[in-house]
């Protein structure tokens, strides 16, 4: 029985061996290596509906597989490594930590794509990718401002790196800018997705007085909270409403699909290079979800006004002054953070109250 | 009910070697049966799970390089447990070696020397063992419970962790980002196979398998132990140094599991980073009692759950399964391991006894 299983495999194989060869036009494979689970509804669930839209629109030139909740750890490399010897044409890798063995792996496939997202190292085959969130995290600042009435705002965040710093600090920056009396409070909870833990460290923002909360983790849970708190909350990574109607005033979202689509096109066409994208608001990568009713007409516009003038790039979100915890002008009136900067942002705004843990 | 369950008169020691073979039986069949539901042919997709890792020597490699840590933890806890010392802690024990070791390496990043790696590992297994020494000094001194003080000792480790990388130990070039940097290649360890990923840390483990293996089976100190964990009155009796026991086992097992985490950063990872270590600390638990306290079983353990991990990997890729049949798998092989354990000390067996009795009485009734 065993046996005839085996044999019954290989056949197979070598069936779709023998067919590959045979057809004119191969469909490309890509592969995505997702550090959650796909239902998160947060930073995977964003990448995952980007990999069905890259299907939908290429219908059978492409086939895609993914490998979910991968460890960041020496686990990453096996999988990376298994997807590009299974034949895959393209591979995302979606999470800083999979930054080293991508590059391992590509060295070792130099004729398969690698694109890994968040990171800085790159090579001949791997290029990077990533969003500028902070600017869809700039504009619900400014919601947040406007719809707190005890002046704090609560944060939930992962781990201070520059990525969730950046995101801290815009969000205060366009709090600040329509209320300048407003203090970020920020939670660290150690953890991408926990989601009993992001809950609790939603709860004792609420206990410190915060009445509009968000969070750079990947679940719901802190919408949640608030929703059983009769508190605000704004989303990131996906429209979270479903997790709480009345809590949620919206999110900053990710959308993956068009670069994705691009990237697995200029594999198609053969025309794919390594380069580092940052694409954001402009290109709809960075956006928000649909703005709840509660929210006031006159900060709506405001809102739309500053979407457009960052569309249109006369404004950028660190625009000088940038002022530090200290008071001290880190960014001058008239000039801007360059990317750099931003890449590597090690520091908070003033307006967000605490020591940045190790900075 | 024509079966019952009857207390033996004493364990089976059959049941206790047979029970882990029948629970892998009862998995299989049962994932057999889960394979179906989803609609895919069982047979292939078990193949899937479990022999298609195993297909080429790439795969052999990346198991070893899963057993090797696992090994060297359960190894280590199983000497505790047989002591009756539950030592939670090799997770920590493992983060506190893969940080020392890894703060060593990162220290002799310009020494070009060939003494760099046996130092590295060597502070790498000393910090381990500290950090049991500290359990083992809470339970000795204040007979704190262990099982509380490690549990909480592996969080401390893994907030040590993250305060060296997002500090001190920050790769001064690396934007920010929470990760030490890259390892010189005098700090790493060599691989066995060109290519592949699989370090001599898998020598690592067979060896102290050997070493106690026979350690157990022939040394006084063995036997010891063993007295201690069956009856603690007797081992007092009979003149044994319970306190200087629960050192033992516990620095053996700091060191050991400190050695599994100096070797996953001087191996697979190259460098460190929040995620060094994967949950091998309590994975060894689980194999530890999976393998019956037996080195030999431990080693099948170690194999079967390295082997769900990576099946798991391979369902995802080829039938396009969520990565929750890992889980499924390994919580099914504790389930019945757990339920066929109950026949090490009960036997099932035919309810005709009683049956017969009763039959008969009706039949006397009838007479009557």
């Amino acid at each position: 029985m065993k046996l005839k299983t085996i044999s019954k495999v290989l056949a197979t194989a070598a069936l779709a061996g023998g067919m590959s060869v045979a057809q004119a036009e191969d469909p490309i494979n890509i592969g995505f290596v997702y550090v959650g689970p796909t239902g998160d509804a947060g930073w995977t669930y964003a990448h995952d509906e980007a990999r069905k839209y890259v299907e939908e629109q290429l219908g059978d030139k492409v086939k895609t597989t993914y490998v979910e909740s991968v460890p960041e750890g020496a686990d990453g490399e096996r999988v990376i490594r298994q997807l590009a010897s299974k034949g895959n044409d393209l591979i995302f890798t979606t999470s800083f930590g999979y930054m080293n063995p991508t590059l391992k792996v590509a060295k070792k496939f130099p004729k398969v794509a690698f694109e890994h997202a968040s990171g800085y190292k790159r090579a001949d085959n791997m290029g990077t990718y990533f969003t500028r969130a902070y600017q869809g995290r700039y504009l619900t600042g400014l919601i947040a401002g406007k719809m707190t009435e005890s002046n704090v705002l609560g944060y939930v965040a992962s781990f201070p790196i520059p990525e969730v710093i950046r995101g801290i600090n815009a969000f205060t920056k366009g709090a600040k800018e329509v209320n300048p009396d407003v203090q970020v409070k920020v939670v660290w909870a150690s953890t991408w997705y926990d989601p009993a833990k992001e809950r609790e460290a939603a709860e004792t923002l609420i206990l410190q007085g915060a009445d509009v909360l968000t969070q750079h983790t990947d679940s719901a849970a802190v919408i949640q909270a608030a929703e059983a708190k009769g508190k605000y909350a704004i989303g990131y990574h996906s429209d979270m409403s479903e997790y709480g109607e009345k809590a949620h005033l919206t999110a900053a979202i990710h959308n993956w699909g068009p670069l994705y689509l691009k990237k697995a096109q200029q594999v198609l066409d053969g025309t794919w290079k390594a380069e580092d994208l940052w694409p954001g608001i402009a290109e709809g990568t960075t956006d928000l979800a649909p703005l709840n009713e509660a929210i006031p007409a006159d900060v709506v516009a405001l809102v739309e006004e500053k979407k457009a003038a960052l569309k249109a790039g006369e404004m950028r979100v660190f625009d000088g002054p940038v002022i530090n915890q200290a008071g001290e002008e880190v960014v001058p009136a008239g000039s801007t953070m360059d990317d750099g900067a931003l890449l590597g942002f090690g520091f908070y705004i003033e307006g967000v109250e605490g020591k940045l843990p190790q900075s | 009910m024509i079966f019952k369950l009857e207390k033996r008169p004493s364990d089976s020691k059959a049941m206790a070697y047979l029970s882990p073979v029948l629970a892998v039986l009862l998995t299989l069949i049962s994932g057999a049966i889960v394979f179906a539901s989803l609609g895919h042919d069982p047979l292939g997709s078990l193949y899937v799970f479990f022999l298609q890792p195993l297909e080429d020597l790439y795969g052999w490699t990346e198991l070893g390089i899963k057993v090797a840590p696992l090994l060297l933890c359960a190894m280590g806890l199983m000497l505790c447990f047989k002591a009756q010392v539950w030592n939670i802690g090799a997770e920590g024990q493992f983060i506190l070696g893969g940080l020392g070791g890894g703060f060593l390496a990162l220290q002799l990043g310009d020494v070009e020397s060939y003494w760099v790696l046996p130092a590295v590992l060597l502070f790498g297994s000393l910090c381990g063992l500290a950090w049991a020494a500290l359990a083992a000094w809470l339970k000795t001194r204040f007979s704190a419970n262990e099982i509380l003080t490690t549990i909480m000792l592996n969080y401390i480790a893994l907030y040590f962790l993250y305060y060296g990388v997002h500090g001190p130990l920050k790769d001064p070039d690396g934007f920010n980002f929470p990760e030490s940097a890259l390892f010189s290649d005098f700090a790493m360890l060599p691989v066995i196979f060109e290519d592949y990923r699989l370090t001599i840390s898998i020598l690592f483990a067979l060896f102290a398998v050997a070493v106690i293996w026979t350690f157990m089976s022939r040394a006084m100190l063995g036997f010891q132990i063993n007295v201690l964990g069956q009856d603690p009155s007797a081992a007092s009796f009979a003149g044994f140094k319970d306190k200087k026991l629960v050192w033992l086992v516990l620095l053996i097992c700091g060191a050991l599991a400190g050695l599994a985490g100096v070797s996953e950063v001087t191996g697979p990872v190259g460098q460190l980073n929040p995620y060094i270590a994967p949950g091998y600390g309590y994975a060894a638990i689980i194999i530890v009692f999976l393998g019956r306290m037996h080195p030999g079983g431990i080693v099948i353990a170690s194999m079967l759950l390295a082997l769900t991990y990576m099946g798991g990997e391979m369902v995802q890729m080829d039938l396009t399964l969520p990565k929750s049949i890992t889980g499924l798998f390994q919580g099914m092989l504790l389930f019945y391991l757990l339920a066929c354990d109950l026949l090490i000390s009960y036997r099932i067996v035919r309810d005709r006894p009683v049956q017969t009795k009763s039959s008969s009485n009706q039949q006397e009734t009838a007479q009557a």
